[in-house]
């Protein structure tokens, strides 16, 4: 469903992914996971058109999505949930997910994500008219989920959904990453939590300063020597 | 009584100043530029408004409409041609540009009316009110520039705050890649603002020019830069601190030319803003400029 061919993006003259290829396949979850600045938040701004890349190719659905203007990727089934969260903090839980339906013109379709979303987020239907930038940081992070989902994405690119949570939301988390793709939702997962990452995944990807040294499916790779030493702590 | 007429006059020149700050503010808000040429556009609305009803004799709110149309579609030129290119330049260069932009037109005018000020007939068909026998007297152009600078002000921040359209505007204010990540097309939400800004600036030069009569090529200058005194004074960025920014700024000076000196007015104006970015660098309602990590 996703294919990246030889990607290389610069900033400026620093080259920070070097060739890097790998493929999604609908319905699975993918895991790309690597240390600080290995690269793997540009990877997904790369894909969702926020930087432009030097060379290479990121098929989706046969279609090049360097050809297609950044505003337009969201509509043709690709969320991003971003490293930070980035809620818009000036505007209210419910203005942040009707954000999310930005590019969506049925109002009964919209009506219907929305009451999913709040199914799946009650925490969010609670606070549906505080302010975003008043939400707690496990709030914020379901908060920009549930954003994603109100896209009704095919695929859904996740930037180190679990970073600064405590370790009860943590596995919240994880769990819910792994329901929205049990309803059908195909999900790419950057994380540095490896060891939760590859628990979830079916396949992952290794990447080490703009490289992919390692892929494989998941379970193969939390027994790999080399990933136990440098990702899982052992 | 003199005092409440000095006050009242301050609130309608400062409810102009407020409104055409919102141009300022919001184009700054989500390009994160100052538009020096707004002052001027308001200049070119003053002569639309002038050529067409002085000039061609129609009507005044068909003349006032014109010029909306024309200042709206002069807002989106300039930013298309001057200002789109330099999105990713240095805020210094896109600031040269504003101001050439800004003397451009003034050029222009200079070109076709002449250096000579022409005297604006009042758009503002409202008899001057007079009241306890005459001991007050609010003119024509206060009991509309008032109450209509009112209803712009509420029905723009309706239009912001429930309008898909303007929460789109407060995303790309506030973190544009995640606006575009919604599916926010950033440029277009930039050319909505600036239409509007300029639509609502004709609506401010109709109103001042018909309070103050006098109209050249600078004649935009000055209350230009007043308005975005305005806007910083309330706080770049925020809507409701220009409107109030704008207001206060009109009483200020309204009350200290009647009071302090006729030549200084201007001079307290921006003496008390050095003062209040002094004591608070983001204005009165504004917030800390968030600076990304
Ligand atoms: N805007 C930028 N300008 C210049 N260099 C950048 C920029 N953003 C990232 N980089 C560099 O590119 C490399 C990859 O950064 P990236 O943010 O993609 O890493 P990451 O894998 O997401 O790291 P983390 O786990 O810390 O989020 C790093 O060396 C980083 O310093
Ligand atoms: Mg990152």
């Amino acid at each position: 469903m996703l294919e990246v061919k030889n990607l290389q993006v610069y900033y400026g003259v620093i080259q920070a992914i070097k060739g890097v290829s790998f493929r999604v396949e609908e319905g699975e979850i993918i895991a790309l996971i690597g240390a600080n600045g290995a690269g793997k938040t540009t990877i997904l701004q790369t894909i969702s058109g926020l930087i432009a890349a030097k060379q290479g190719e990121i098929l989706y659905g046969g279609v090049d999505l360097q050809k297609i203007h950044p505003h337009k990727i969201v509509a043709m089934g690709i969320a991003h949930v971003p490293e930070g969260r980035r809620v818009f903090s000036q505007l209210t839980v419910y203005e942040n997910l009707l954000m999310g339906a930005y590019t969506r013109t049925n109002k009964d379709e919209i009506e219907e994500t929305l009451e999913q979303v709040f199914t799946r987020f009650p925490r969010l239907k609670e606070r549906k008219n505080q302010m975003a930038g008043t939400l707690s940081g496990g709030e914020q992070q379901m908060l920009a989920m549930g954003r994603a989902l109100m896209s009704k994405p095919k695929i859904i690119l996740m930037d180190e959904p679990s970073m600064g949570l405590s370790p009860i939301l943590v596995e919240e988390v994880f769990d819910i990453i792994k329901s929205i793709n049990k309803s059908g939702t195909t999900v790419l997962l950057v994380e540095q939590n490896a060891k939760k990452a590859l628990s979830i995944a079916n396949r992952a990807y290794v990447l080490e300063t703009g490289n992919i040294v390692l892929e494989g499916d998941a379970k193969e790779l939390m027994n790999n020597e080399s990933v136990k030493k440098a990702y899982l702590g052992e | 009584m003199n005092f409440l007429t000095h006050l009242l006059n301050g609130i309608s020149l400062g409810s102009v100043y407020s409104i055409i700050a919102l141009g300022y503010t919001m184009v700054y808000g989500i390009a994160k530029m100052i538009n020096f040429a707004h002052g001027d556009v308001i200049m070119v609305g003053g002569f639309i408004i002038f050529t067409l009803m002085s000039t061609l004799g129609l009507n005044p709110f068909f003349s006032v409409l014109a010029a909306m149309i024309v200042c709206t579609l002069l807002g989106m030129t300039i930013e298309r041609i001057a200002y789109k290119p330099l999105r990713k330049a240095p805020s210094l260069a896109v600031l040269i540009t504003a101001i050439g932009v800004s003397y451009l037109l003034q050029n222009l005018a200079l070109l076709i009316y002449g250096a000579e000020s022409k005297s604006f007939t009042s758009v503002i068909p409202v008899k001057a009110l007079s009241l306890f026998d005459g001991r007050l007297s609010i003119s024509g152009e206060t009991l509309v520039t008032i109450p209509l600078c009112i209803v712009i002000m509420i029905g723009l921040n309706f239009f912001i705050k429930k309008s898909k359209t303007g929460r789109g505007m407060i995303a790309v204010s506030e973190d544009k890649e995640a606006a575009v990540l919604m599916g926010v097309n950033v440029n277009k939400t930039i050319a909505i603002t600036f239409a509007i800004g300029s639509a609502i600036a004709a609506i401010g030069s109709a109103l001042m020019f018909s309070a103050y009569h006098n109209l050249s090529p600078t004649s935009g200058a000055m209350p230009g830069i007043k308005a975005f005194v305005a806007a910083v004074f309330g706080g770049i960025g925020s809507i409701p601190g220009a409107m109030i920014g704008g207001i206060l700024l009109g009483v200020i000076e309204i009350l200290s030319r009647a009071y302090i000196s006729t030549q200084l007015g201007d001079a307290i104006v921006f003496l008390i803003l050095i003062v209040v970015l002094l004591v608070k660098p983001t204005g009165i309602l504004g917030r800390k400029i968030q600076e990304k990590v």
